[in-house]
């Protein structure tokens, strides 16, 4: 069986600088500051949290997928993950885990990807991608879909097996469960709260998310 | 399946990078002919390259982490770029990417052109930065490399296991280009071989006519996501 791992946080939700709910199918882009906790938490359980950081100064400096799972050999995201970018800088650091392994093989769902994984009538729905494009495109950074890598699905659950297949498996998260983790640089974060309802992965139901943000302790360089 | 003769035919010595437009109704062949090689790959519309390989959509597609016959890569915009007619290797690994500067000179040691000349050792990411720039294209274009004849496997736990000895003296992969195909090469080193030595293997690359595939045509049957995957992509060609 595979060994999961479970992280508390000691922050506190009152302490928190920033404290909302994303719906699903909405899109966000923010700014953490180097020495910030970020903390996303799953409200109902099996959301898939598409997510893409940026180096704030050079967004051509970016989360890369295989730069991630290459520096700690190994594909799932948890505590001690650093999240690494194309240039190999650390990103963010996963400091907290309640979930236990987070996907970043997945990427996102478009609508064209929608059109060739479910049926050709499905490109009409909303999609990961879409939510990606609309935030880009009123970016204050001027960011486009150039910007748009593979990204991170926190809570999404995606094991490959030793024959190589890639396996859409059931949830390891659950309602209330949340993953936190520290920029090590000012970073921008990008994220869309999936709408995807073609998926059983979500149980075909999108869910809000929770996101909170904390400032480093007072006295922390 | 595809010509006899070869429209191109060269060797990627060791360290080599390289670029081709490689048009739709020619194939691209890779060979192995020594063993042990790897060949990191970008694929991108060559008439369009925001339009590009996305290893996500790909392996989503198909259920696999890694590519062989009879599959088909995936572009960000639900149209197949290249699928893999003949493969007698059995395995290339998507997972890993290309290596940097950062992780050939902690692994090699350093190396410059000032001492070593055309022997320094390039490595995978810089590569493709040069011959990207070459079409007006850098950073934010680079899609995920494929990295032919190299296996990596995942654990139950998701750990990487690099598997030695995979690719054999005269293994070759035939990729059928679906659509005008900006295809970029880097000749380096796979980023987990662990081999202490720069040593990367000389690499036959060769360019044919071939064949528009049928409707039974292997790559296209074989998942109906790529069946969707080609007609999207045809609908451009009629």
């Amino acid at each position: 069986m595979p060994t999961l791992v479970y992280t508390e946080s000691g922050l506190h939700p009152s302490d928190a600088v920033r404290d909302e709910i994303l719906p699903a199918g909405k899109g966000w882009l923010h700014i953490i500051k180097a020495g910030q906790h970020f903390r996303i938490l799953d409200l109902e359980g099996n959301q898939a949290v598409d997510t893409l950081f940026y180096n704030a100064s050079d967004p051509a400096d970016r989360y890369d997928a295989v730069a991630t799972i290459r520096a700690q050999g190994n594909i799932f995201l948890t505590t001690g993950t650093r999240l690494m970018s194309s240039e190999g800088n650390v990103l963010l650091t996963i400091t907290a885990d309640t979930c236990g392994r987070h996907d970043t093989l997945g990427g996102a769902c478009s609508a064209e990807s929608n059109s060739v994984r479910y049926a050709l009538d499905k490109k009409h729905m909303h999609n990961c991608r879409d939510s990606f494009l609309i935030e880009l495109a009123n970016s204050p950074q001027g960011l486009t879909k150039r910007d748009l890598a593979g990204n991170i699905n926190f809570f999404m659950n995606v094991p490959v097996t030793p024959e190589g297949g890639l396996t859409f498996a059931d949830g390891v998260s659950a309602a209330g469960k949340y993953v936190e983790m520290r920029a090590d640089m000012d970073v921008l974060a990008l994220i869309s709260n999936c709408p995807q309802l073609n998926n059983p992965c979500n149980a075909y139901n999108p869910t809000p998310v929770r996101l909170l943000i904390w400032d480093p302790p007072a006295g922390a360089a | 399946m595809d010509d006899e003769k070869a429209i191109l035919s060269e060797t990627l010595r060791g360290g080599a990078m390289w670029s081709w437009t490689l048009k739709r109704g020619t194939s691209l062949r890779l060979i192995d002919s020594e063993g042990g090689a790897n060949v990191s790959a970008l694929f991108l519309n060559a008439d369009a390259p925001l339009e590009r390989y996305n290893m996500p959509d790909t392996l989503k597609a198909q259920f696999i982490a890694y590519l062989s016959k009879g599959n088909a890569l995936h572009s960000d915009m639900g149209r197949i770029l290249v699928s893999i007619v003949e493969d007698t290797c059995g395995w290339h690994d998507t997972l890993c990417g290309p290596t940097d500067a950062r992780l050939t000179e902690a692994k090699y040691g350093a190396s410059s052109y000032q001492r070593h000349r055309n022997e320094r050792n390039r490595n995978g990411r810089d590569n493709f930065l040069v011959e990207l720039g070459k079409y007006g294209l850098g950073k934010k274009d680079m899609p995920v490399p494929i990295n032919f004849f190299s296996k990596v496997t995942v654990d139950e736990d998701g750990n990487l296991r690099w598997q030695p000895g995979h690719s054999r003296p005269g293994a070759m992969v035939v990729l059928r280009a679906e659509m005008n195909v900006l295809v970029v090469l880097s000749n380096t080193p796979h980023p987990l071989d662990p081999a202490s030595a720069y040593s990367p293997k000389p690499v036959r690359v060769e360019i044919r006519r071939i064949q528009a595939p049928g409707p039974d045509d292997a790559c296209r049957i074989s998942r109906p996501e790529n069946g969707r995957g080609f007609q999207n992509t045809e609908a451009q060609f009629v």
